[in-house]
């Protein structure tokens, strides 16, 4: 039981706010498959719109919609290199995700490792009243 | 083989295993007896759980509520939907932080395994994005590096 509840004892309540707020955005656009494959990309290095657009056969619109939800998630950034704009990948909405994930597990772990021990405390008073 | 699994089924579900070595009655009890609960589901050090409701029946309410040295606090309320002791408790809760997160339906199965249990507690996460999105991070692959994991995706 507790489920996704766990990871979020770790941080204070404002701060799981935020990233909730961020995680949300992060998940919205990693649900789409284009802007997976546009993150897969990026993850190899950093390309302009009409790189990005090529290998996708979609149009350089179609693209940059897809990077501005990136961009608004916070997991793709921009660069200026004269009148070119690379994007690449902003680490940080990546790691949040990263940190999501293994915040929950390592809280289940915690409570089921604590679990173990109650187990064992039951198990010795039964067969003592036996 | 008290290793925790995390894996995810279909785009609707997220799956826990855990062995415990202990019948499936005790880890069923250890689910729902309050005196019980309050002294293993703390995630972190440092907190505690000062309330611990758990009326164990059809519609039964929980209300969970936990507290750190800093005088933090947050609580958790749900019902539970169905038990079938002592190998099935299905239930649905939510966080309150103080507004409340999305419902999250929980169903959690106590199968014998050798002397001990097999826990298995899928978890029905409330969002199709979000659901979608958790698949695509590959979650069960544990922690790799950022990078690697975004190659694996496609």
């Amino acid at each position: 039981m507790g489920g996704l509840l766990a990871f979020r004892f770790k941080i204070s309540i404002y701060l799981y706010k935020v990233l909730l707020m961020n995680l949300d955005a992060a998940f919205s656009a990693l649900a789409d498959p284009t802007r997976r494959a546009i993150l897969a990309r990026l993850a190899k290095g950093e390309a302009t719109v009409n790189e990005l657009a090529e290998p996708f056969e979609m149009t350089q619109p179609a693209i940059s919609q897809h990077l501005k939800v990136l961009e608004e998630a916070g997991l793709v950034t921009r660069r200026v290199d004269g009148t070119k704009r690379p994007r690449r990948l902003a680490k940080a909405g990546v790691e949040a995700m990263d940190q999501w994930l293994a915040m929950l597990r390592k809280a289940l772990e915690k409570n089921y490792d604590r679990l173990d021990q109650v187990l064992a405390g039951m198990q010795h008073k039964e067969r003592k009243t036996r | 083989m008290s290793k925790l699994t995390m894996k995810t089924e279909g785009d609707k579900h997220i799956i826990v295993t855990r062995h415990f070595n202990a019948p499936p009655e005790a880890v069923y009890r250890a689910h729902l007896d309050p005196k019980i609960i309050q002294q293993w589901m703390l995630g972190p050090e440092g907190w505690t759980m000062p309330v611990c409701i758990n009326e164990a029946r059809p519609g039964g309410k929980i209300r969970y509520e936990w507290a750190n040295a800093k005088g933090g606090g947050f609580y958790l309320t749900g019902e539970f939907l169905e038990l079938e002791p002592p190998n099935r408790i299905a239930h649905v809760e939510r966080m309150h932080l103080p507004d409340p997160t999305p419902d999250n339906h929980v169903e959690t199965r106590f199968e014998a395994d050798g002397d001990g249990t097999l826990m298995t507690m899928r978890m029905t996460l409330p969002e199709e994005k979000t659901r979608a999105a958790m698949l695509a991070t590959g979650m069960e692959r544990g922690m790799e590096a950022s990078y690697a994991r975004l190659d694996g995706m496609l």
